[in-house]
């Protein structure tokens, strides 16, 4: 066939082509190899260049609270209508806080950056408000905020809060490379409860997280709700690197 | 099988995860059931592979998909109206899990993209695989498998959003167990596709089977790299995904552009490729051009994704390579475009009078749109406004009501008389209605999401003369509220025309027989026959 | 290997030389279910466009950080990075701002009152701040909710002169942050220092103050000594509140939590300790002033 090819065609290079035409295994071979290589040069070099992530100090794995309340951001979809990764725009910096750094998402499995503001971004929404208007916001975003768009979340707060196997989290983080210790695994059901339990021994919790906020989030302290763990997540976000020590100029890359 | 589905539903750390698992047992009795039964009824030898030196198409497993894809595109296109209408009207959230915007919305994408789109694909991929090889399908249940298997996984899929079982990875929600499945079913495909490859008669693969291959392939590269991920448990629907932080983006942007690149644009242009020469009866337009924009599309598109990732935190070098080749995607993208169009040269007039030929040659034109728009929001200067707001949604839509949705609409349009073995369509008249009120609809809706997307961006950077920021936020999200009107509007209209489709079509297979037909091996009379 | 039964008996060769009776333009002569190809060249301007979008990238790279290396990339003639685009942008605002903010910055908040180019100002800087970090709580107008006060009126918990705004502001209530206002109302019911019919007795005494009729019978007088015993420390013998303290003013028509009986029954069973967040690590100081200034220039500022 290849030579009938090459009598219609002006140069013979066309009719080269039909060896990918008449063999399928090449064809499936020659289109591998033409797809494998964009993402290996884009991805690869993530992993081993030094500059991708800065050296910043503070940012620490979740607390199993935290981390509680980040699956619950993840099974509610929350990442749909908010971003959490402040571009290096000055509206942005100016609306949201300092850009947000690679180091900072850098314990995230997955990451939670988005890619639809329907709602702000809340990468340094940690502490800008209190526990109880997150708790209200949650369980009636329009009570607070009476333009919001955002769907109501009320059953968050009526929910008890699943964390038998919380342990189980921690380690399988912890073998994809989270830096959770044996002991922090070990601990993981104990360090949940006390940071939702203002009259716990914070001293443990706090040299194994430290900065965890320790206190009753969701303003009822007879139950340790979802609520609970999703405001205690809200209100670390961002709040891990401190800006006043962060040197902008040594981390241009 | 069963039992291992049994065993982890009794001890399932989660009822949502329990469902599936009994669901899963379910399917698999049901599997057997079905297996025994053909093993018992079986014929006295397989389906011959010719009958009177005609080939005998497999064409259950495609019927089946036509149906599947009729019935998710409707369920799809319905929970995006819903969706669309709770972004105008927040009650209708209604405070309940399940009904909220955040799990509904990975619902709508995934029933669209993957539910719709997916049966599509197979279902158009095992038409046109047979018949541009004059070869049956390869395997008996093989071809079964993959249609029920993807479909199972829909099943899967869908019902863990609404119980909350997701990996929050843009249109790779489903979480490890569905993505193994999938991985299963699409290794099955992938060998089901080369092996009739392998019996064709035709010395040539067809260039709409390039485009599918490439699509199959790199598809299952994509979704093992992007959902490589370590479950907490077996008994736990849970995982967590190998990679994290910046990595994790680009492993995602890398799956997720380029699940656009071979999911809604090469399987598509695979489609173009069969079935717009088949209908218009024209050749298509340029060999040559076929082969530079397939192998230059499919190797640039890989690079493109980091426009999904500009001005973030992932490094600035890979973040120019993403632009600088969503730019040199561009002339490749309108190759396809330009295929696909001329082939119609000679043929124009079919436009007017075929609706059909029109949906398709409008589908390639909003192709040839959206991948010029794609390259422009690819700029950082101009990603620096679009991104985040509802511009890229007006994109997206552009490329998917109007390209993958219109050139699906119009390929199910001549598949379904074609399988049925059926003269014409019950009327084209419906079709024509379904082509205006659908196009009205995606008017209003990108072109609300234009205004909306822009408007949104100039507001969040606008500053006062003085040198602050004049809005805040929430007065934009209070500004985008008309616009989110007219796009549900929008969405009506289109999911209307979908229904008006979908009763054509039903009144099409009750149709009675074409009458010269001869079982599945012609095609009917609207076909020139071979 | 897998195409040897691609060998076709009945080959194409009827369409080799075929010619499309339509364009004039030969097809490459093969044949897939009735489907032919034209063997058009490409389009010229097609590829030129292409070239001259490869021709563009190619410069891109040079200019721009772009390729990966071993151990760096390759990062483009014009020296540019973001975070180094981030940082004269801002810098540049700040300069357009300059004229202006150096003012600001070194006139007090009265003097900044005083002088209306800057009051202007500085009520624009504030506004923008308010809208995204206040409004949520107090309201795009600064109407307040229930739980979080109105600052449009002359009301004021922690003082309303301009220092003690921004010293609210900048500290916050019952925050994170050492330096702020501390103090809660105790929670009488729960805590079981009063009585129910005490507390009830004491809530009547409270509507009766700002002139609400006492639903019900009810003894005014016990709920007086109540108030004596327990109230007036924070409250104020007068019952007009205690601006050190945060105590409200009882004895007005302005309520932080609602003026029915059961909301103050159930204020004085459980206190309240309404948050309000420090903005001292969060925003700068000059915005903070500005702030403190929109604020005070809302209508009830002291
Ligand atoms: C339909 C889109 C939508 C979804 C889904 C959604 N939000 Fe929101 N969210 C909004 C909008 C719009 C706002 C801005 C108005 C407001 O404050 O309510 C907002 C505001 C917020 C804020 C205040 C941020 C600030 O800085 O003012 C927080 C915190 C928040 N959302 C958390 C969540 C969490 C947690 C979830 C998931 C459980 C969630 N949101 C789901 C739309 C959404
Ligand atoms: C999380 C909610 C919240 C946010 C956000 C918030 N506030 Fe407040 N604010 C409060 C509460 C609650 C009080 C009352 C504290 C109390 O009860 O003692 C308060 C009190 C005040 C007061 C004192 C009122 C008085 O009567 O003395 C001022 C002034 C004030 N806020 C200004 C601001 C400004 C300016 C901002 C934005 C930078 C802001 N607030 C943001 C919750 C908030
Ligand atoms: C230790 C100081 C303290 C004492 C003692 C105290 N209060 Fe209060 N009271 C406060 C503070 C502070 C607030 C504001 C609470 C807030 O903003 O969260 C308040 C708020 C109130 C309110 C709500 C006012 C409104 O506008 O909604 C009422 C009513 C009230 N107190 C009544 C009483 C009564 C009655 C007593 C005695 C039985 C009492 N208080 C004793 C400090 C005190
Ligand atoms: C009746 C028709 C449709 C309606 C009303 C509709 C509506 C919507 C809405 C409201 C959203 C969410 C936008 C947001 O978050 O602001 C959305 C997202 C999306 N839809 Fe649709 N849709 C329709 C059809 C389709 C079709 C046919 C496809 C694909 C083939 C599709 C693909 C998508 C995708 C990919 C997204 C996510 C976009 C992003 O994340 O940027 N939709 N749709
Ligand atoms: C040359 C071709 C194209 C290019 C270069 C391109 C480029 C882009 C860009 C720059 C974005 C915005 C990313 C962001 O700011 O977040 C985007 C989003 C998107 N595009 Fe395209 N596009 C192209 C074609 C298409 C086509 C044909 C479709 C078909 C449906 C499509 C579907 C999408 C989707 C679904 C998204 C949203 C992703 C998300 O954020 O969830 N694109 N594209
Ligand atoms: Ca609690
Ligand atoms: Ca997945
Ligand atoms: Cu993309």
């Amino acid at each position: 066939m290849a030579e009938a090819a090459t009598k219609k065609t002006p140069t013979s290079l066309w009719a080269k082509h039909a060896f990918f035409e008449k063999n399928s295994i090449w064809l499936v071979i020659g289109i591998l190899i033409v797809v494998a290589i964009g993402g290996l040069v884009e991805i690869v070099p993530l992993f081993y260049l030094k500059s991708t992530i800065e050296k910043v100090s503070g940012v620490r794995p979740w607390t199993p609270l935290e981390l509680a309340g980040r699956n619950i951001y993840v099974r509610e979809g929350c990442y749909n209508c908010h971003s959490q990764m402040i571009r290096p725009l000055r509206d942005e910096v100016e609306r949201y806080g300092h850009y947000s750094l690679a180091a900072e998402s850098m314990y995230d499995h997955p990451f939670q950056w988005g890619s639809k503001r329907t709602g702000p971004d809340l990468a340094r929404v940690g502490n800008k408000y209190s526990d109880e208007w997150q708790r209200q916001h949650l369980a009636d975003p329009r009570s607070v905020v009476p333009g919001s768009i955002m769907p109501g979340y009320p059953f968050l707060a009526r929910t008890r809060l699943k964390a038998e196997y919380i342990a189980e989290d921690l380690s399988t983080q912890a073998e994809l490379g989270v830096p959770y210790s044996p002991e922090m695994v070990e601990n993981a059901l104990a360090d949940l409860r006390a940071q939702a339990d203002p009259n716990a021994d914070a001293d443990a919790l706090d040299e194994r997280y430290p900065g965890a906020q320790q206190r009753d989030f969701d303003g009822n302290p007879a139950l340790l709700s979802e609520a609970d763990a999703l405001i205690a997540y809200l209100q670390a976000l961002g709040t891990m690197v401190d800006f006043k020590l962060y040197d902008d100029k040594a981390n241009v890359r | 099988m069963t039992l291992v589905c049994i065993t982890v539903a009794s001890r399932a750390q989660d009822p949502g995860y329990a469902f599936h698992a009994y669901l899963s047992a379910l399917a698999s009795v049901a599997a057997v059931f079905v297996i025994l039964n053909r093993y018992v009824e079986r014929p006295a030898a397989l389906p011959p592979l010719e009958i009177a030196g005609k080939p005998n198409y497999n064409m259950g497993p495609v019927k089946f998909a036509t149906v599947a894809a009729m019935f998710w595109g409707i369920a799809g296109f319905t929970v995006g109206v819903i969706i669309a209408f709770q972004l105008a009207f927040p009650w209708l959230n209604f405070d309940l899990p399940w009904t909220a915007f955040g799990r509904l919305r990975p619902l709508h994408t995934s029933a669209v993209i993957f539910a719709f789109g997916g049966n599509v694909l197979i279902g158009t991929s095992f038409y046109v695989v047979q018949r541009t090889s004059r070869a049956r399908l390869a395997g008996e249940l093989a071809p079964w498998f993959v249609v029920l298997g993807y479909n199972f996984f829909i099943v899967i899929a869908g019902t863990g959003y609404l119980l909350g079982i997701t990996q929050s990875k843009e249109y790779a929600e489903p979480e490890w167990y569905a993505d193994l499945w999938l991985t299963v079913v699409w290794v099955t495909y992938l060998l089901v596709f080369l092996a009739t490859l392998w019996r064709r008669k035709e010395p040539h693969i067809y260039v709409a089977n390039w485009f599918y291959l490439a699509f199959i392939v790199t598809i299952a590269m994509l979704h093992l790299g992007n959902n490589a991920s370590l479950p907490v448990s077996v008994f736990s629907p849970k995982s967590y995904i190998v990679w994290s932080g910046v990595q994790d983006a680009m492993v995602q942007w890398w799956y997720g552009h380029n699940a656009v690149g071979f999911f809604l644009t090469a399987g598509f242009l695979a489609i173009m490729y069969y079935f717009i020469p088949k209908r218009a009866d024209r050749p298509v337009y340029s060999y040559r051009l076929s082969i530079i924009h397939f192998w230059a599309l499919i190797f640039l598109y890989i690079w493109a994704g980091p426009h999904h990732l500009h001005y973030t935190a992932l490094p600035d070098w890979a973040q120019t390579l993403g632009m600088t080749f969503s730019i040199m995607l561009w002339m490749p993208s309108w190759g396809g475009m330009i295929n696909g169009l001329m082939t119609l040269s000679g043929a124009w007039d079919k436009l007017r009078t075929d609706p059909v030929i029109r949906m398709m040659v409008v589908s390639v034109a909003f192709y040839g749109m959206s991948t010029f728009e794609g390259p422009m929001m690819s700029v950082k200067a101009v990603n620096s406004l679009s991104h985040y707001t509802d511009w890229t949604i007006g994109h997206v839509h552009s490329g998917a009501l109007g390209w993958v949705a219109y050139i699906s609409f119009g390929a199910i349009y001549c598949l379904v008389p074609w399988l049925w073995n059926k003269r014409e369509l019950y009327s084209l008249r419906l079709v024509n209605w379904h082509f205006w009120i659908s196009t009205l609809g995606i008017v209003f809706y990108i072109s609300a999401m234009w205004v909306a997307g822009i408007l949104q961006g100039l507001m969040w950077r606008a500053y006062t003369s003085l040198g602050f920021l004049e809005y805040s936020f929430i007065e934009t999200v209070e500004a985008m509220h008309p616009f989110y009107i007219i796009r549900a509007v929008g969405g009506v209209l289109f999911l209307l025309g979908a229904l008006l489709m979908a009763f054509n079509l039903y009144m099409t297979i009750r149709q009675p027989d074409a009458v010269e037909a001869d079982t599945g091996a012609r095609a009917p009379s609207l076909v020139p026959a071979e | 290997m897998a195409d040897i039964h691609a060998q076709n008996p009945h080959a194409q060769d009827a369409h080799k030389h075929e010619v499309d009776a339509v364009t004039g333009v030969s097809t490459t002569g093969h044949e897939w279910d009735g489907i032919r190809e034209l063997n058009n060249p490409l389009p010229r301007w097609w590829l030129w466009l292409f070239y001259a979008c490869i021709a563009w990238a190619v410069v891109y790279w040079f200019a721009y950080p772009a390729w990966p290396l071993v151990s760096g990339y390759t990062s483009g003639l014009l020296g540019w990075n973001s975070r180094e685009a981030i940082q004269a942008d801002l810098a540049a605002l700040h300069a357009q701002r300059a004229a202006f903010a150096g003012k600001l910055d070194a006139a007090s908040l009265e003097e900044i009152e005083a002088n209306p180019e800057l009051l202007a100002f500085a009520r624009a800087q504030g506004r923008a701040a308010f809208g995204d970090n206040c409004a949520p709580c107090h309201g795009a107008g600064a109407g307040g909710a229930k739980g979080y006060p109105n600052l449009n009126d002359d009301d004021w918990l922690w003082g309303g002169t301009l220092e003690q705004i921004q010293n609210t502001i900048l500290h916050g209530a019952r925050s994170t942050d050492d330096g702020g206002h501390m103090g809660d109302m105790p929670a009488f019911g729960r805590d079981g220092i009063l009585t129910r019919p005490q507390v009830f007795a004491v809530a009547d005494y409270v509507l009766s103050l700002s002139g609400h009729a006492p639903e019900g019978a009810t003894d005014l007088e016990a709920g007086k000594q109540v108030f004596e015993a327990n109230c007036v420390a924070c409250h104020g013998p007068d019952a007009k509140g205690n601006p050190e303290l945060g105590a409200p003013n009882l004895t007005d028509a302005i309520w932080l939590y609602g003026s029915d009986r059961d909301t103050i029954v159930a204020t004085v069973t459980n206190g309240r300790g309404g948050i309000m967040p420090a903005w001292s690590g969060r925003l700068d100081p000059s915005t903070i002033k500005a702030l403190t200034v929109y604020v005070h220039a809302l209508g009830g500022g002291k």
